[in-house]
């Protein structure tokens, strides 16, 4: 049974990330190979696909097709209230200080299905934020944005989400802030009023605001080195004077020219704050 | 011209931390083969398997972290919750994608990755474990020409996942927790 599954080859996804490129404007070529390649070749598998020559002409020729390919390409896995222990250092070291503010912009980037920004979103109102906060939620593939902006999960999944959602420190009854129906769990539009969706590519586009903290987490895994340092000088350029940077749990900012910028508030959740006077404008 | 062996990589689950800690107690300074472990470690719980593997070796054993080159002296272990794959350049990569056989980290994942990347030069051992996860990945560094071990699932505590494995092939070695000392002697290193 394993020989019949197809393997892209290294020349193979040379060129097909190529004639992404050309032809759609998203670049692959600086993600991590390993994990890109494991991808594709699940695509081959879910989608059926006998050959690189098939999965190349769907790609370029149906545009659907690409549609379905981005949303299988990058990884979008994610839960509410992932890592909950983040959420209780974010409450503790982060929210006091927006608080002192008269209005707070959140960037979360590769917010995939949205479970995360939901759940940033319930702790920013249970600390009485919410309110003057907005949530700006990007990722590059407009599929999972459309999910996100619905607000819309699956019922099966509440149960594990209340655990999280209690180990993050939440304080209310979780169910409080969806309602039921027919399998599915809708959250409460009083938290998307506050949530702005758009497409974004790290890879690609440029800084489009300030912010007074930008959350990123486990998408700087699937970069090679290069384009995490060209994702982190973005995201400097995109935090305000003593801004606050949230990375995943297994990430870091060590190995990039940009680490100078930042200091270290809690070393095992990866949460940073940018110095004052380092803030990179155009 | 390189050596003959580059890595060795060990899977298990339920019942391999035992067999893990004897193993690496009998990795005698000087040993110059990095080591990959992987195990079917939960998220959440507070891990002192770093630390009591430490106590056991010379060797430094640590968390495997992202965009981090594969050097000789070192045991890297793969964290909980992330797939541990490997880049064309030996250097590791974390993944948090869909689980694989029920587990992330999922031990065929980072054996997929040594066989393609280590290829003959692989030294793969699969412990005690109560699922299939790691038999397809060690049977592709067989068929790569790797050297495969097995724990003997008569012994081990919990025998599905080696069972598995040689279900589906012949391994090099099939060995009881006390014998790797001996079988890494046979096998020059």
């Amino acid at each position: 049974m394993e020989s019949n599954l197809i393997s892209i080859k290294e020349e193979e996804l040379a060129m097909l990330l190529t004639d992404i490129k050309n032809k759609y404007g998203y670049n692959f070529k600086e993600y991590s190979e390993t994990s890109l390649t494991r991808r594709i070749n699940r695509i081959f598998i879910i989608n059926r696909i006998p050959s690189y020559a098939e999965l190349h002409y769907k790609v370029l020729n149906d545009t659907d097709f690409f549609g379905n390919f981005l949303e299988a390409v990058t990884v979008n896995v994610t839960e509410m209230f992932r890592d909950p222990l983040f959420y209780v250092a974010l409450k503790e070291k982060v929210f006091p200080q927006l608080a002192t503010y008269p209005f707070v912009r959140i960037w979360h980037a590769g917010c995939s299905t949205g479970e995360e920004i939901y759940s940033l979103a319930i702790l920013l109102k249970e600390y009485g934020l919410l309110h003057k906060c907005l949530l700006y939620a990007t990722d590059i593939n407009q599929e999972v944005l459309e999910k996100a902006q619905k607000g819309i999960f699956p019922l099966s999944a509440m149960k594990t989400y209340s655990e999280n959602y209690i180990k993050a420190g939440g304080t209310q009854q979780f169910s409080d802030y969806y309602t039921a129906n027919y399998g599915h769990a809708k959250f409460d539009t009083e938290l998307t009023k506050r949530m702005v969706f758009s497409s974004h590519n790290l890879a690609t586009d440029q800084s489009f605001n300030e912010f007074n903290l930008v959350v990123c987490r486990n998408v700087l895994i699937y970069f090679k080195r290069s384009l995490q340092n060209t994702v982190l000088g973005l995201f400097r350029k995109s935090l305000a004077p003593l801004g606050y940077l949230a990375l995943g749990s297994k990430e870091s900012i060590r190995f990039s020219e940009h680490d100078k910028c930042f200091v270290e508030i809690d070393k095992k959740n990866k949460i940073w704050r940018m110095e004052k006077d380092v803030s990179e404008k155009q | 011209m390189g050596k003959k062996y580059e890595l060795v990589v060990i899977g298990g689950s339920a019942g391999s931390f035992h067999v893990i800690l004897q193993l690496v107690s009998q990795l005698s300074e000087g040993f110059d083969l990095p080591v990959l472990i992987i195990t079917h470690r939960s998220r959440g719980k507070d891990y002192q398997f770093i630390n009591i593997l430490n106590e056991k070796t010379s060797l430094t054993v640590k968390e495997a972290e992202e965009k981090e080159l594969i050097l000789s002296g070192y045991i890297y272990v793969c964290p909980p919750d992330y797939h541990l794959l490997i880049e064309k350049d030996k250097t590791l990569s974390l993944d948090y994608s869909e689980k694989v056989n029920h587990s992330r980290p999922s031990i065929d994942v980072t054996f997929e990755c040594v066989a393609d990347i280590y290829k003959e030069k692989a030294i793969a051992i699969l412990l005690s474990g109560a699922n299939g996860d790691g038999a397809e990945g060690l049977h592709r560094i067989h068929k790569q020409g790797g050297v495969t071990i097995v724990q003997n699932p008569k012994n081990a505590e919990v025998p599905v996942m080696p069972q598995r494995a040689l279900e589906l092939f012949t391994a090099d070695y099939i060995i009881e927790a006390d014998e790797i000392g001996e079988t890494f002697k046979k096998l020059n290193i």
